[in-house]
């Protein structure tokens, strides 16, 4: 898997709390076989309500990293929700926390999806609207974010963040190389072996 | 020696693998259930890199998202739900996966399915791409809802890596009052903690209010786990625990279940078991409660005013807004005589048999009021058929609702079951989002299946205690 140090593009900003994944990707674009074409759905019913909606304005069309709030990506584990982002064209998330299950999607798919204070997102946000074609980088080494010549930390689980940075993000492949270990664990388990283990 | 471990570690530290520098956790995964939706996508991997399903034996599929709970003539009506079910039919025969099909009578919602046929047992490590997995963990296993990626993972190792959440005991004692049910407590928990007051953490619901529910309940409370952001939640296992899983086709059998029982109990964390943190509150302060906004923590208890927004935290004031505004209700106002559109009695969250004799009972010589769509949905064949054995259809039928076939139906509406435009549906299911039950303007309030049935009757949210007597 590539490794991925930093991601740096203009960003979108929707600061707001709770988004939970059904409004990220309605149930009905669930009904599908592969992930192909989730990304022009990202966010339809409350883009239909809301004229106004980020997702649709054309400055903001091509940014790479969404500011978001608190609890971001709460609800449905479906994995439809950032691969709808990413789809989209997001390829790193900047919010105030995620809900644990939406964190561990990210990863999967190698978005990075790391925690920043609300100030500093108020304030990102606010130099985001006034200039959408600023530059934001997110530095997964420095755990930073810049843009516009200010710079604030940010937070990412450790292991979440050397997978991304080491290009260690192939969960499948570092688990079928400990198959043999698996093979072995299995036979302690008590319900697997009659309760006798 | 005793153990100061709670169930939580004890089980978490049996299933590990291997622990990585990083913190993270390779887990072995004890079961594994699947469905229609989030698993088509994962076989796909395992195709593409020429993988085969590791433990076949330990996965059983199911289909329940998208199953049509009217008419369920192949091919449905719905191409995309029957290339769906097509997906699934043919990955669980390529791969060895025993599959619950729609003519299985086994079939059903697979958090309701896991427990009726012994598949969920204390000690296990189960996973699902689903977030309610947690309701698994009324059992005293650790049971959490996964994504797509890692339902690859598990089908082709049995194992993922996951990061070791920190233990809070939810302590509730007492006894319920009147009219307050296994779902009121949740609701009330979600309500004190927040919905992400859980993040990091898993729930472990303890105290005299859950030893004294049945199996039945304590599934409702772990169900909504997720709700409060915990990543699971569970109660330890008793003696309940063990005649309910007694007989059931996938439990243990003869010497091996006495065997599996004492290993069972023996895992409960015991009096001096050791918490990240303690909460606790008392049965009686809790109320029959409704949510009446956007999240599952925008709740209040039936006799209660919707809260004020200048009451609130400023950081909460936004959502509130934006809550009241979508659900076109107003600060302060009491949630009692919200008028509804439509009653939806099922999910795995309330479902059970439990679920429906306690909502047959409440309308049994009532009729649905002439405005409102009125429906059941029963969470597998099983109970559907012991409903029906019990005559508990007909009494819906004769208060005018429709009786379905099993599945998740209106909880998410992935059928065709679905709200039409702005319609206001009392649900015994577990979200409240905005658009989730179909239609992208359709409103949500969530609440125990008895207070449906009662909010069916008059047309309007009502305190199941004052009914049938309230106007
Ligand atoms: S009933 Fe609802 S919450 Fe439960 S599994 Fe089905 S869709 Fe998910």
């Amino acid at each position: 898997m590539n490794e991925i140090q930093s991601v740096k593009s203009t960003a979108i900003p929707l600061l707001l709390d709770d988004i939970d994944t059904d409004r990220i990707i309605p149930a009905r674009f669930l009904r599908c076989v592969t992930f192909d074409g989730l990304g022009e759905h990202a966010f339809e019913d409350d883009r239909k309500q809301d004229a106004n909606h980020p997702f649709d304005k054309p400055q903001f069309q091509g940014a790479g990293i969404l500011v978001a709030g608190r609890n971001f990506g709460c609800g449905s584990s479906r994995e439809h929700a950032p691969q709808s982002l990413m789809r989209w064209g997001i390829k790193a998330i900047i919010a105030e926390s995620f809900a644990e299950i939406f964190f561990g999607n990210c990863g999967s798919l190698g978005i990075p999806a790391v925690k920043a204070a609300r100030a500093d997102l108020d304030k990102l946000a606010a130099a985001i609207e006034a200039n959408p074609k600023l530059e934001v980088a997110v530095d997964l080494q420095a755990l930073t974010v810049s843009a516009a010549g200010v710079t604030f930390s940010v937070i990412m689980p450790g292991s979440a963040r050397d997978a991304l940075v080491t290009g260690q993000w192939d969960y499948l492949g570092r688990l079928l190389s400990a198959a043999d270990q698996v093979a072995e664990h299995a036979k302690k388990v008590p319900y697997m072996s009659g309760f006798s283990a | 020696m005793s153990d100061k471990r709670n169930l939580f570690n004890k089980v978490w530290d049996l299933h590990t693998v291997q622990d990585l520098p990083g913190g993270q956790t390779q887990l072995f995964i004890g079961l594994h259930l699947i469905h229609e939706v989030t698993s088509p996508q994962a076989f796909e991997i395992l195709r593409d890199r020429k993988l085969k399903v590791a433990f076949p034996e330990r996965t059983i599929a199911t289909v329940d998202h998208i199953v049509p709970t009217a008419n369920q003539a192949r091919p449905f009506l719905d191409d995309l739900a029957e290339q769906m079910m097509s997906a699934i039919e043919k990955n669980c025969k390529d791969f060895g996966v025993t599959l619950l099909d729609l003519k299985d009578d086994r079939q059903g919602i697979v958090h309701v399915v896991g427990p009726e046929q012994g598949l969920t047992q204390p000690g296990m490590t189960i996973v699902c791409g689903d977030s309610h997995t947690s309701t698994h963990g009324a059992f005293g296993s650790i049971a959490i809802g996964i994504g797509t990626s890692n339902v690859a993972e598990v089908l082709a190792t049995q194992t993922m890596f996951l990061n070791r959440p920190k233990v809070r005991r939810v302590v509730v004692n007492g006894e319920l009052r009147p009219g307050v049910y296994a779902k009121d407590v949740i609701l009330f928990i979600i309500q004190k903690l927040g919905v992400q007051g859980g993040v990091g953490h898993a729930y472990e619901f303890a105290g005299s209010t859950f030893d004294a529910m049945s199996m039945e309940e304590r599934m409702t409370v772990c169900n909504m786990s997720i709700e409060g952001g915990a990543r699971c939640g569970y109660i330890n296992p008793d003696q309940k625990t063990v005649d309910y899983l007694k007989g059931r086709p996938f439990s243990p059998q003869g010497a091996d279940f006495d065997r599996a029982a004492a290993w069972w109990l023996s895992l409960a964390s015991g009096p001096d078991a050791e918490f990240d943190d303690v909460v606790t509150f008392n049965a009686a302060d809790i109320e029959p409660t409704v949510t009446w906004g956007i999240t599952p923590a925008q709740s209040v208890g039936v006799s209660q005013p919707l809260p004020k927004v200048s009451e609130v935290a400023a950081e909460e004031q936004r959502l509130i807004k934006e809550a009241l505004e979508f659900m076109g209700l107003q600060e302060g106002q009491p949630i009692s005589g919200t008028k509804i559109d439509v009653a939806f009695i099922g999910s795995c969250t309330n479902s059970r048999m439990s679920d429906l004799r306690e909502a047959a009972r409440v309308v049994k010589g009532h009729h649905v009021s002439p405005t409102v769509k009125a429906i059941v949905v029963p969470g597998s064949q099983l109970v559907r058929k012991q409903a029906m054995a019990e005559g508990l259809h007909l009494i819906f039928e004769a208060a005018g609702f429709e009786w379905r076939e099993a599945g998740c139906s209106m909880c998410l509406a992935m059928n065709p079951d679905k709200l039409k435009g702005r319609e206001v549906c009392a649900s015994s299911s577990n979200r409240n989002f905005k658009g989730r039950q179909g239609s992208p303007t359709g409103r949500t309030l969530l609440m125990s299946p008895a207070m449906v049935a009662a909010a069916a009757i008059k047309g309007h949210v009502t305190d199941i205690r004052e009914f049938p007597a309230a106007v």
